[in-house]
């Protein structure tokens, strides 16, 4: 911990707030302690990029058929489907996968996967898709003109056009016609030591297969389940240093 | 400019009932566009074709084939300034004129496909400077700047000084502009189809062949209906210089699907194209193939390439088969699905692997048809306001049987 000292002394006290984080953890049924919850940003700090948050995705753990941290990122987020499969929007999906050759069958959540440098913010003629300064990928709803150049640029599918007026939006997640959306990793909740939906609700689910942690932080338990069993970055090839990196793939 | 024997310009006089019947059916597709526009707007993408996983759709074709058609139409232009040719320097007005319409179209076009056209402003004053888009933000209005000036040097003794310098620095700009406009492709490394370094001098290529199309046609038609003369030995030599055009872009072609099968990881994206990919594999083989490169080669370089009605019926020819090339290129790299997980079948409610759906509506061909007719309404209405067009483009004037 030698090397948080610094960080933890001069920016918060907030070891009583991360107590409370896991008791919400542990009362939700979870194996998960987000010590580092503690580095979470309050509302009048800037963003730090000493930390960079990360979701790890155990696709073993994820279970065939089960879609609650979907419907929690959509409940969430206030997500509508209206019945139009191929325009509504979706923060997160699940994708069932099968090893053409062997036959074994997996399923995983797919989201945006926060790359470090992402193509999206890299082709966004206004800057409205930009990486925060810890790692969170977002889309500046007031400048986004709609163009979809980031769509056409993501690896991974992660976003979604607004192709009709949203209805029933949070204050916590402006969204609007004819501007681009993704997850946004819950920024709304990281920012007030939240876990995301999404990692909230399969723990709820008893499943735990999203972690969610400071990548950035050696001593997390997300870093050190990195650190010691293997993981991978989604079409790695690309060379993006994704935030989001998955297991039993 | 090299001074030439009996040339004059002179608008043209614009008062038949053909012409004022043009204007109007031209002035009725831009209205058309504006309300399909609007509609699109008011109601959502949801209207359109167009969806999460084709993204970009009919109204993208129609712009990027205008913008990258605009270039083209510069050729002629450049070819009399910068490399001294003396028959293209009297259409030299003209070209500029065309391809300042054709960008201007394309773009309105782009800009009225936006999810918030409403926000142009801020695309216009936030720029992000590694964006590609953001640099041809400033590449099609430098574009339109600099073809004003050059233009401008054409038309008056006052500047005209600059008539070589700007038509060099015109020449330069508008390859750039290309390839801006092709790498617009070059640089979604995630898509199989787009990843390929060829793109870009395929855009420039492909450039030369639908702007040359198009200043035949209009031309052609121009000079027709005016009874102005047209010399035969000089539409010789351009519908000549199509065919070259129109042969460099089916190598090219040819190269790029070579090297996309040469690669073992983009057998599936050539497979799709070239094979199984139904309406995108009729749209290359019929629409860009047969249509696009092998009908305009056999016409122009066979006997039917003397007359002017299968000059007209190749320019058409290359004009339809880039559409459905663009096509091919735009809506055909996007629904084939993205490689997300090689080696494995992925299915979710997100259309992962499976070739997405994509049909135009109506509102989206009305949107790009009405790009093309502010192009065409601002040509026809220009040529008959300014002095853009010689009275004669006969031989006398374009080539002087002595030494002019
Ligand atoms: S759609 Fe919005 S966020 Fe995406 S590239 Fe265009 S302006 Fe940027």
């Amino acid at each position: 911990m030698s090397d948080n000292k610094s960080l933890q002394s001069s920016r918060r006290e907030f070891l009583g707030k991360s107590a409370v984080a896991g008791a919400a953890l542990a009362a939700a049924g979870s194996g998960l302690v987000l010590t580092r919850m503690a580095e979470a940003r309050a509302p009048d700090q800037p963003v730090s990029n000493k930390v960079r948050w990360g979701l790890l995705v155990d696709a073993a753990r994820c279970v065939d058929g089960c879609t609650d941290c979907v419907t929690a990122c959509h409940e969430e987020n206030g997500i509508e489907q209206s019945g139009h499969a191929e325009t509504d929007p979706q923060w997160m999906r699940k994708v069932e996968l099968k090893d053409e050759r062997t036959g074994y069958q997996l399923s995983l959540p797919m989201m945006c996967q926060h790359c470090e440098t992402a193509p999206c913010a890299d082709v966004c003629p206004t800057g409205a898709s930009f990486i925060r300064a810890d790692g969170i990928a977002l889309v500046d709803r007031h400048i986004c003109i709609g163009c979809r150049y980031c769509m056409m640029a993501c690896p991974y599918k992660a976003r979604s056009f607004e192709h009709e007026t949203v209805t029933k939006q949070k204050p916590h997640a402006p969204r609007g016609k004819g501007t681009v959306e993704a997850c946004t990793m819950c920024v709304h909740r990281v920012d007030s030591e939240r876990l995301p939906a999404c990692v909230e609700a399969c723990a709820a689910a008893g499943h735990n297969a999203i972690m969610f942690g400071d990548l950035k932080d050696p001593n997390s338990e997300i870093a050190r389940k990195m650190a010691s069993e293997p993981s991978r970055a989604m079409r790695a090839d690309l060379k993006l240093n994704p935030g989001v990196r998955y297991q039993g793939v | 400019m090299a001074k030439m024997k009996n040339l004059y310009y002179r608008n043209i006089e614009g008062t038949s009932p053909g012409y004022w019947g043009l204007l109007g059916a031209l002035a009725l597709m831009i209205v058309a566009g504006l309300g399909a526009a609007y509609y699109m707007e008011h109601h959502g993408h949801i209207v359109t074709g167009m969806s999460n996983q084709v993204v970009w759709g009919l109204p993208h074709v129609f712009a990027i084939f205008l913008i990258v058609a605009a270039s083209g139409a510069l050729n002629v232009a450049s070819i009399g300034t910068v490399f001294g040719k003396q028959p293209y320097q009297p259409v030299g007005r003209f070209s500029a004129l065309l391809a300042m319409a054709l960008l201007i179209g394309g773009l309105i076009v782009l800009v009225l496909d936006l999810g918030r056209p409403d926000r142009l402003i801020v695309a216009m004053t936030k720029y992000n400077f590694k964006s590609i888009f953001a640099w041809n933000i400033f590449l099609y209005t430098g574009f339109l700047a600099i073809v004003g000036f050059y233009l401008w040097a054409m038309m008056d003794r006052m500047v005209g000084k600059y008539y070589k310098p700007a038509g060099v620095v015109a020449f330069v700009w508008r390859l750039i502009l290309t390839t801006g406009t092709g790498s617009i492709f070059g640089f979604l490394v995630a898509r199989e189809a787009y990843d390929a370094a060829i793109l870009a001098p395929l855009f420039i290529i492909m450039s030369f062949a639908f702007g040359l199309a198009i200043f035949l046609l209009l031309i052609m038609g121009i000079y027709g209906a005016t009874d102005r003369e047209l010399s035969d030995s000089v539409l010789r030599r351009w519908k000549n210089l199509l065919g070259v055009f129109v042969a460099a872009v089916l190598l090219l072609v040819v190269i790029y699907h070579l090297y996309k099968l040469y690669i073992t990881r983009t057998h599936g994206i050539e497979s799709f194209i070239l094979l199984n990919g139904g309406v995108y594999t009729s749209l290359f083989w019929i629409g860009q193939i047969l249509i696009g490169a092998l009908l305009p080669l056999f016409i122009i370089f066979t006997k039917l390439g003397h007359s002017r009605f299968w000059i007209a019926i190749a320019s058409v020819a290359v004009i339809v088969g880039g559409i459905a090339q663009l096509y091919v290129i735009i809506i055909g790299g996007q629904v084939y699905p993205l490689p997300l997980f090689p080696g494995m079948a992925a299915s979710s409610s997100f259309s992962d692997g499976v070739v997405a759906h994509y049909a135009p509506s109506l509102p989206e061909f009305l949107l790009g048809m009405g790009g093309v007719a502010i192009a065409l309404l601002a040509v026809l209405f220009v040529v008959k306001v300014l002095d853009i067009l010689p009275e004669s483009l006969g031989d006398a004037v374009l080539n002087p049987p002595a030494a002019s």
